[in-house]
């Protein structure tokens, strides 16, 4: 898989929760491409988001990005609108496993805030947690993910992992 | 061995380890499996692997709650194509519209036991931690993957252990106490941690109050939380399950990453105010706020014991003409008991509107969204910007007595003042 990304950022505040991400209106959706449509529909200033998003783009977010539910649809909905990669200061607990079990990179990086500005381009390594901006010509480091979280991402997400690693009773190799 | 928490102990018991410390990656098989309407996402996830079982019949758990009964012709869609699928892979332990919410009907069905591992697809799964289990929310993709193996990977959480002691005061309850911990410690205070309830407070309360507790530390961003379990958990669940369980203790020197003492006592009514949990002020500095709803019920404060308290101070006055003012009992069960007791009559009598066992407009699906502008105080569990209607109306979080408070004063209210 490609480990890195260069793309427009699009930048929000600390304390984005599921609702926001992703309203419970919308739950009852299960086509990912149908969910997209409502990516960051309730996030104040960006309300057109889904519109304005391009393929390839990157989302930098604060503090605890994706607090609340655990509906899939959150990440879902980023991934299928096009972002590329999530680099948060800290993401919540079942918001992370989420994007990773759908093979959707995180990068978390404690010195984000003030690194970009909306829509400068950023440069992202996912192995490393390199972060550069490109548009300030700046670069700071993230964590590099752990190697469970990498290798669940290498292989586009739990289901395709598990399928390889013969995890499934009638799936694959082995038991 | 290494002394161990009761997360740790929980999850090496269920991984075939023989320790599991904080931090380590484990495959985990858990006992009980609990998805809502969501198992229709699950469903279609599961059904890629091309199975033709799932598996366990018995160990899936799946209980319509959400939109109940459907709200729209694509929830009643969703709701026939996992009923379906219910059938036609033999689940066991299906509950239509018609049961409550999961988050009740889990413990009261016997699908929760001390010392088991429950994952159930909503975040508010923490619940179950009240009867010493180890219970966690998970993703539509992480069920698949149970549903197809009976594993799922965790990372073994780092554990908090938060000590409660001294007498509640008149008007202060469980809720409250939550509520105030998720002040002091923020809404990503306990990420990924698990959470350990002690005190005399917390063993003095029953079952549904810690079953709060447990319910909203997820709102600090807890995997799980536990209390331990003693004989108020046996009574519980005596006639509710006949299988066996362990009984799981943390060993007394095992690793706490922080310890946080709460002193009861000195509490006052707490009050989360929009639109984040964490944002909590005592209910004297948010008194005479004007509101348009009460909201009493949910996964969180819709049991007996929240809807005699709301009772209590609503008995004999009426609702603001100004307020709508809602009720939903958790459950059937809480329903009937409700009925018989003459608690719901206190409700309709003072011009509250009843309605079925389910979440409701809690997460803003139906039965009650705001306009904007709008301001509801809620005994619920979360007050996102726009999570119960319109993106410019307010949620208030309180106790069921301070909702019932409010609901006649037509504003914010002290309950001990009514």
């Amino acid at each position: 898989m490609e480990e890195v990304f260069r793309g427009r950022a699009w930048v929000v505040g600390d304390d984005i929760d599921t609702d926001q991400i992703y309203h419970g209106t919308y739950l009852p959706i299960t086509d990912p491409k149908e969910m997209a449509k409502h990516a960051m529909e309730y996030v104040p200033g960006i309300e057109d988001f889904a519109k304005k998003v391009e393929e390839g783009d990157l989302l930098l977010c604060g503090r605890n990005f994706g607090s609340g539910s655990s509906r899939e649809h959150a990440p879902m909905s980023l991934k299928y609108c096009g972002i590329k990669v999530v680099i948060a200061e800290s993401f919540a607990g079942i918001f992370y496993r989420n994007a990773v079990n759908i093979g959707l990179p995180l990068v978390e990086c404690e010195s984000l805030p003030g690194f970009a500005e909306p829509m400068d381009i950023v440069e992202v390594d996912i192995k490393t947690g390199l972060l550069k901006n490109i548009t300030k010509n700046t670069e700071i480091h993230g964590a590099p993910l752990p190697d469970l979280e990498m290798e669940i991402l290498e292989a586009g997400g739990l289901i395709p992992y598990m399928k390889s690693h013969g995890m499934f009773p009638g799936v694959g190799a082995g038991a | 061995m290494p002394p161990m928490t009761i997360a740790e102990k929980i999850l090496a018991s269920h991984s075939g380890q023989g320790d599991a410390a904080a931090g380590r990656i484990v495959n985990v098989s858990p006992d009980i499996a609990m998805s809502h309407e969501n198992a229709g996402l699950v469903s279609k996830i599961f059904l890629e692997f091309g199975l033709d079982h799932v598996w366990d019949r018995e160990k899936i758990v799946i209980i319509f709650d959400h939109r109940v009964p459907a709200e729209s012709e694509k929830t009643a869609a969703g709701q026939k194509a996992v009923r379906e699928f219910v059938k036609k892979f033999g689940i066991k332990n299906f509950y239509d519209i018609n049961c409550g919410i999961c988050h009740q009907v889990m413990p009261e069905k016997g699908h929760v036991r001390p010392g088991e591992v429950i994952v159930g697809t909503d975040s508010h799964t923490t619940t179950h931690g009240a009867f010493g289990a180890f219970s966690t929310g998970i993703g539509a993709t992480e069920m698949a993957a149970v549903w197809a193996t009976g594993k799922l990977w965790m990372k073994v959480p780092d554990s908090f252990k938060i000590t409660i002691t001294g007498k509640l005061p008149e008007m202060v309850f469980a809720k409250d106490v939550i509520l105030h911990l998720i002040g002091e410690l923020g809404s990503d205070g306990a990420d990924y941690r698990s959470v350990e309830f002690y005190g005399d407070t917390v063993s003095g309360m029953s079952i549904p109050s810690r079953m709060v507790l447990c319910n909203l530390s997820m709102e600090m961003g807890a995997k799980n939380a536990i209390v331990p379990p003693d004989e108020k958990t046996f009574e519980w669940l005596k006639g509710r399950t006949d299988k066996s369980f362990s009984l799981v203790y943390a060993d007394p020197d095992a690793f706490y990453e922080r310890e946080i003492n709460v002193e009861a006592s000195g509490l006052v009514p707490q009050v989360a105010c929009p639109h984040a949990v964490d944002n909590v002020k005592p209910v004297g500095e948010v008194k005479g706020v004007k509101i348009n709803q009460a909201l009493l019920g949910s996964c969180t404060n819709g049991r007996i014991e929240d809807l005699e308290a709301a009772a209590r101070v609503i008995r004999g006055k009426t609702v603001h003409p100004g307020v709508r003012m809602l009720v939903i009992p958790a459950s059937r069960e809480v329903y009937l008991e409700a009925i018989q007791r003459g608690i719901l009559e206190t409700f309709v009598q003072a011009g509250a509107v009843i309605l079925n066992p389910g979440c409701g407009p809690c997460l803003g699906a139906h039965q009650g969204l705001m306009a904007e502008g709008e301001v509801c105080i809620s005994s619920t569990n979360r007050n996102f910007q726009g999570r119960m209607g319109s993106r410019n109306s307010s949620v208030y979080l309180a106790s069921p007595a301070t909702v019932a408070a409010s609901a006649v004063k037509g504003e914010i209210a002290d309950p001990r003042e009514i």
